[in-house]
């Protein structure tokens, strides 16, 4: 019997789904355990899955056994199993942080909502088939404007209207272009599509579908012009799931742009690139500045994220094996960081009573070991070696000056800069100044299961520091993968012509 | 809820009521290769539960209809798992002889058919669930 590890970071979700649903009268620590259990089982499938994918090279599994342009194909390939990997850490990491934080205000819907985002994750980054990603993109949505709205309040359904109706137009945009590609090719498969454009060369609709993508992709990673329905929804999440969100969710549009662009429109990239650079260097910009007018800690890590998806634009925007790797490697680091920061903003807030940093303080005194866990994802997140942050900045910034783009360049270094003044604003407020309240600024326990998922990621984020090298090697051997599609295309379409001439 | 004790209401739910249960049975056995199939079934048959339940509050389903939606979703995913136990793929189709029923003719047994009936219970649980909490104008806290 195969074992197929390809179709189970996705049906192992799905059991956890069906499971928690039908017990749904069981307390919230049964629940509680089925979440942490199916997390963990999806992280050994995840390893199992990486491991394969690298020693056999790219992995496909037709579902139902149907031939490849015909039926859905699940296709692993290096950057694929990577991200299925790194959704299973945080998925596992926030799992355990929601038990500690308590999730009654969810009335027993918290975890099958969080396996079912997992699941439409997972199935994002596994599928070889557009539609399918449409569907899972659906499959995200919803789960995840149910886990905004859940909570009820004001300002939740405020938020979680904008981000419904945000993410309902993006779902349009892309429906718009699968039509337009489908009435060009005949086909959604990806890598058919890729044999088919190719074929097909130069063409007003090909372009159009792409910029369609384009804008598809880009309102569900948060880029310039797109970004507003970020900002707004994250902060009023509560933590568990806000991390979960700046890990994952912006980055699952990240990765449909990385794969789309060089593995469908691979002969566009002409065209794609300008647009994309400049796209990343607005984002940037905007984000950092967002971020740096903020006070609130959550809306300034929801800013944050924007400026940080601007450098994993420029990544794939430069089209180079060496940027995709950087980007790669950005994806990988930032998901670590940006969740490990959320999980420590909702630590602060749990010690202070609040994460509004006029209403924070002193905790340097009181919790020195807070204040050097949250200083490593931040100074990460600034780009100060030798941790994750800086290598990824450091190897973009070395393709960027090889390839003479300059000017992105340095846009990309003073946005850095300004990211360490947001980490610092955040240090100076919550740990260094006095306490506003002084002797009565509250000062509440802090369970271990939320703090053990911040020491673990923060580990990673050492990790990463200390052995860039192994790191690096995996980023650019899937970045190889990305630039070339042959080995994608041949574990699809195993019996394609070379170059076949279809009309 | 609203409040529709009307004589002809009753009436006609009584005899309604029987013939959607039916129908959406029909609907779901012969759709694998006609119209019909688990999702317009389950349809179907939350709307014969709403209706109970419209013409007389006591007769809400008393069973929970989250739970019948995620006992569908297992019963999906051990329709696309059988295979896979078996050596096979997921979701290859495993058929297993045909029977012929009255009205709704030859229907073959197997993994699909199994499938539908997943997709069945899950619709049938989710939209009877939204339909009846949308109706119950108060905050249903467990809901």
């Amino acid at each position: 019997m195969d074992f197929q590890p390809i179709a189970l970071p996705i049906a192992l979700p799905l059991l956890a789904v069906g499971l928690l649903l039908c017990l749904r009268r069981a307390g919230e620590p049964v629940r509680h355990a089925i979440n942490i259990l199916s997390c963990v089982a999806q992280a050994v499938v995840a390893v199992i899955l990486y491991l394969r994918v690298s020693a056999d090279g790219v992995q496909a599994l037709r579902s139902g056994s149907w031939p490849a342009p015909f039926g859905i194909t699940l296709v692993a390939d290096l950057f694929s199993a990577v991200m299925v990997l790194v959704t299973a850490v945080i998925g596992l990491g926030s799992a355990l942080y929601a038990a500690g934080y308590g999730t009654g205000k969810f009335r027993g819907y918290f975890a099958p909502l969080y396996q079912a985002l997992l699941l439409g994750v997972n199935g994002s980054f596994l599928t070889g088939d557009l539609f399918n990603l449409y569907v899972w993109f659906e499959v995200m949505l919803m789960s995840s404007f149910v886990l905004v709205a859940l909570p009820g309040g004001r300002p939740q359904f405020e938020a979680a209207v904008k981000y419904l109706t945000l993410n309902f137009i993006a779902s349009a945009f892309f429906l718009v272009g699968l039509g337009v590609l489908y009435g060009m090719t005949g086909t959604l498969n990806m890598a058919d599509l890729s044999v088919k454009i190719a074929a097909l060369g130069d063409n007003g609709l090909i372009l159009s579908s792409a910029v369609l993508f384009l804008v598809a992709f880009g309102i569900k990673a948060g880029v310039f012009p797109f970004y507003f329905w970020l900002p707004s929804s994250y902060h009023v999440t509560p933590t568990p799931v806000a991390a979960l969100f700046a890990g994952l969710l912006t980055k699952v549009g990240v990765y449909a742009c990385a794969r789309v662009f060089t593995l469908v429109y691979g002969g566009q990239q002409e065209f794609l690139a300008p647009l994309l650079l400049a796209i990343g260097v607005l984002t940037m910009i905007t984000g950092v500045f967002g971020a740096a007018s903020q006070f609130f800690i959550p809306r300034i890590l929801s800013f944050h994220i924007i400026s940080q998806i601007g450098y994993m634009i420029i990544g794939i925007g430069f089209f180079t094996r060496a940027a995709l790797a950087a980007t790669v490697f950005y994806v990988v680091h930032h998901i670590l960081v940006k969740a490990n920061l959320f999980l420590i903003g909702g630590v602060i807030g749990r010690r202070t009573g609040s994460q509004e940093l006029s209403m924070t303080g002193g905790l340097y005194k009181k919790a020195p070991w807070l204040a050097i866990l949250f200083l490593i994802p931040a100074m990460s997140l600034g780009g100060i070696p030798p941790l994750s942050g800086f290598f990824a900045k450091f190897v973009l910034v070395r393709e960027g000056l090889a390839i003479g783009q300059g000017w992105v360049i340095a846009a990309a270094l003073a946005v850095g800069l300004l990211t360490l003044y947001s980490m610092v604003k955040i240090w100076n407020e919550a740990f260094w100044k006095d306490a506003p309240l002084g002797d009565r600024q509250p000062d509440r326990k802090v369970p271990f299961l939320m703090l053990a998922p911040c020491v673990a990621l923060a580990a990673c984020t050492i990790t990463f520091g200390i052995f860039p090298g192994v790191f690096l090697d995996v980023a650019d051997r899937a970045a190889a993968q990305l630039t070339d599609p042959t080995a994608y295309i041949e574990a699809v379409l195993p019996s394609s012509p070379p170059s076949p001439a279809e009309p | 809820m609203n409040d529709f004790r009307t004589s002809i209401l009753p009436a006609a739910a009584r005899l309604v009521v029987p013939v959607q249960c039916v129908f959406s049975i029909y609907l779901l056995l012969r759709g694998h290769n006609l119209p019909g199939g688990g999702f317009i079934g389950g349809l179907v048959l939350a709307s014969a539960l709403v209706l109970r339940a419209m013409v007389a509050p006591s007769r809400a389903p008393k069973f929970d209809l989250i739970v019948l939606s995620g006992i569908g979703l297992l019963v999906a995913l051990a329709s696309a798992a059988m295979p896979w136990l078996g050596g096979g793929t997921f979701f290859t189709g495993l058929w297993g002889g045909q029977i012929w029923l009255p009205t709704v003719g030859k229907i073959k047994l197997g993994t699909p058919l199994l499938f539908d009936i997943g997709v069945f219970l899950v619709v049938t649980g989710v939209a009877a669930k939204l339909l009846l909490v949308l109706m119950s104008q108060t905050d249903e806290s467990d809901a």
